[in-house]
């Protein structure tokens, strides 16, 4: 049904991202899929990396360490944004007709009232994306 | 500066450069929580300590008007009158630094690795540095600069008698009773001010922010630049002082400004369509102004401040060219040719730092601009830095430095040149005679269609403080999560807000001018800062593949 899914992955915050990672990889394997990794970061030095290169090359290690952990196949696409905290979702968007893949997991948190002010991202993918979005709630 | 050694684990960005090995690591000093629904990411102490000082010169400026006022009211002058020969002599360097980099093998040196590629195309990228670094200025200033620069050098040099410095406001030795010479000094005047050495100021902030970010890899923040100087001790106090204070001079240069803009488009709205002046209208436009800047501010940097910004280009070219059209074309097209050239004639003797006998005009018009351009740098300069990855310095420097400078020899031409055609050709003195926010006005009103450039002139000029605005809490947000650039988006509403908040209460309760007079006085530890980033563009650059 699926052969590539996409997980959309904040590696400053990689730990919170659990259950999404077990989820993706339990469907990776249901369908025999290829997980893909998408990390979003900035020209500009981050706490991740000094700058896209560095952090395409963590991505793609975290991707290695992701693929050898949950014995699955996977990669990471690093994307640049020139204002990640605002175009994530539309660059998460782009990056997922990019890669081809057919479906989304991704994490997100519980919503409060912040989200009538600023919307989720893993809500504003969902009602944008072209394919199936699986939003999986952290904590 | 790292060597090829400790490089060892970190790719260089795109090509070769000299990545910085430090131990920093961004947002470490950071506190990431949740106040009330909203999740913040601020860097302690800079965030807490920027906003909580801003506060207390605020209250201490309504609290104490009459106090305040006479403080920054005699500190600004003072600064400007006993620093003039410092500030001459800074700014004058930092043209030649600029000039000397383009020229030099340094000049080849690729912001992002010497096989990055430009962010932005050269027109988003102009539009962007040109309406951060001056948009509104030129709306103000364009006619009224050089209208005042040419009535007082044709009134000529005035000597009290007895001896003693000059009581007139002429520059340099004046063109008394000559109308020719008077409107080449005149404008030759004016373009100084626009030209070069504003540009190089903001050019050398720019240029060392974008050098230690993407060639060095340290956090997009004014300390990252003092590195080569202070080494690992930026991170620390002496850090947190430059990037507090960079804070605090650009949110009270933004607030004052917009206080202040307020004051003067209700006057042009005023004159236009008759709207009531008063505390009320301008609490509404700077609610409005701060409104837009919001949804600009919510759209990001090239949805919101980079589509507006080529909005306004657009809007103001097109000014430019009708004016230029259906004003007195001919005059102004040699008018161009003249001002440059008496720009170039005038120019070592108008930037010369010691001697002078223009005391009124060098200190009271020129040390002011200095000092003026100087404390606006952390904020124009971070703003140019964050959107100039992938040029090359010489590229960024012909882009920062020249290009911009031939636009407002090009802009004082134009809207100058026509309002001086009129008091000389036609006897119309209405601009000259006009209040300074009217005189772009009342220029256009002897043109045709006045009602519809007038319309143009006053959306600019909102449009100009919104596109300030938003690049300015941009700006702010970033010093103030430690170089974060994707720090959560209620933190640039936030300043956003507080802006317009801080300009409101100032505009209620008196202050404005007290603190943009503290402001400008900010100009001077400025100066020391930009002189410092000159040996640290140096040093980095030295570092650097070519």
């Amino acid at each position: 049904m699926y052969s590539k899914i996409m997980v959309p992955v904040d590696l400053t915050h990689a730990d919170r991202l659990e259950r999404a990672l077990q989820l993706a990889s339990d469907l990776a394997h249901l369908y025999n899929a290829e997980v893909i990794f998408v990390g979003v970061t900035s020209p500009q030095p981050s706490k991740v990396a000094h700058n896209p290169q560095e952090f395409a090359a963590k991505l793609d290690a975290f991707a290695s360490g992701q693929a050898a952990k949950r014995n699955m196949t996977a990669s990471g696409h690093a994307v640049v944004s020139h204002d990640p905290a605002v175009d994530l979702d539309k660059t998460l968007i782009k990056a997922c007709s990019d890669t081809g893949a057919e479906l989304i997991v991704m994490a997100s948190h519980v919503p409060n009232v912040s989200d009538y002010l600023f919307h989720a991202h893993g809500g504003r993918v969902a009602e944008k994306a072209p394919v199936s979005v699986l939003v999986v709630r952290e904590s | 500066m790292a060597d090829e050694t400790t490089n060892q684990g970190i790719p260089a960005p795109e090509g070769e450069s000299d990545i910085i090995d430090t131990e920093y690591e961004i947002g470490q000093d950071n506190i990431e929580t949740q106040i009330g629904p909203f999740g913040v990411d601020i860097h302690n102490p800079v965030f807490l300590v920027s906003g909580l000082v801003i506060v207390a010169f605020v209250f201490y400026a309504l609290a104490l008007p009459e106090q305040a006022g006479t403080f920054f009211n005699w500190l600004r002058p003072a600064v400007t009158s006993n620093f003039d020969w410092f500030f001459f002599g800074a700014a004058d360097l930092f043209v030649l630094f600029c000039l000397f980099l383009i020229v030099s093998p340094w000049g080849s040196v690729r912001l992002g690795g010497n096989e990055a590629t430009p962010d932005y195309t050269y027109l988003g990228w102009f539009a962007m540095l040109f309406a951060a670094g001056m948009g509104i200025g030129l709306m103000f200033y364009g006619v009224s600069e050089p209208m005042s620069h040419f009535s007082t050098a044709f009134g000529g040099t005035a000597v009290p008698e007895g001896g003693g410095a000059r009581t007139d406001w002429a520059p340099l030795g004046a063109a008394a009773g000559n109308e020719a010479e008077a409107v080449r000094l005149g404008m030759a005047a004016t373009i100084f001010h626009w030209g070069l050495h504003p540009w190089a100021i903001y050019a050398i902030v720019a240029l060392a922010l974008a050098l230690f970010t993407y060639n060095k890899g340290l956090p997009l923040t004014i300390r990252s630049a003092f590195y080569p100087i202070f080494g690992e001790r930026v991170w620390g106090w002496t850090g947190h002082i430059i990037d507090i204070l960079a804070v605090f001079a650009t949110l009270f240069g933004l607030a004052t400004s917009l206080g202040f803009g307020a004051t003067q488009a209700n006057a042009g709205l005023n004159e236009l369509f008759g709207v009531p002046t008063g505390a009320t209208t301008e609490v509404v436009l700077i609610s409005v102004i701060t409104a837009i800047a919001l949804i600009s501010v919510l759209r990001g940097l090239d949805g919101g401040v980079k589509v507006l910004s080529e909005i306004n280009m657009g809007l103001a070219f097109l000014l430019l060219i009708f004016v230029l059209l259906v004003g007195p074309t001919v005059a102004i097209l040699t008018g161009f040719a003249s001002s440059l050239m008496a720009y170039v004639e005038y120019l070592p003797a108008l930037s010369n730092p010691i001697g002078r006998e223009d005391v009124n005009f060098s200190q009271g018009w020129t040390a002011f601009y200095w000092a003026w351009w100087i404390s606006w740098s952390p904020f124009v300069g971070m703003f140019i830095a964050r959107v100039s990855r992938g040029r090359t310095v010489r590229e960024f420097l012909i882009c920062v430095l020249l290009i911009p400078s031939l636009v407002c020899v090009l802009w004082m031409s134009v809207f100058g040149g026509t309002a001086i055609h009129q008091v000389i050709t036609d006897g119309f003195t209405g601009a000259q005679d006009a209040s300074l926010e009217l005189k772009l006005f009342k220029m256009l009103g002897e043109l045709p269609l006045s009602g519809i450039t007038s319309f143009v002139g006053i959306v600019l000029v909102v449009v100009f403080f919104v596109t300030s605005s938003d690049s300015g809490s941009l700006v702010i947000d970033t010093i103030t999560a430690g170089g974060k650039v994707d720090a959560p988006v209620p933190q640039r509403v936030f300043w956003c807000i507080f802006e317009g908040a801080v300009a409101i209460v100032l505009l209620l309760g008196g202050g404005l001018a007290a603190l943009q007079a503290m402001v400008i006085s900010t100009g001077l530890p400025f100066t020391v800062v930009l002189l410092l980033m000159c040996w640290a563009i140096f040093r980095g650059l030295l570092t650097e593949a070519r």
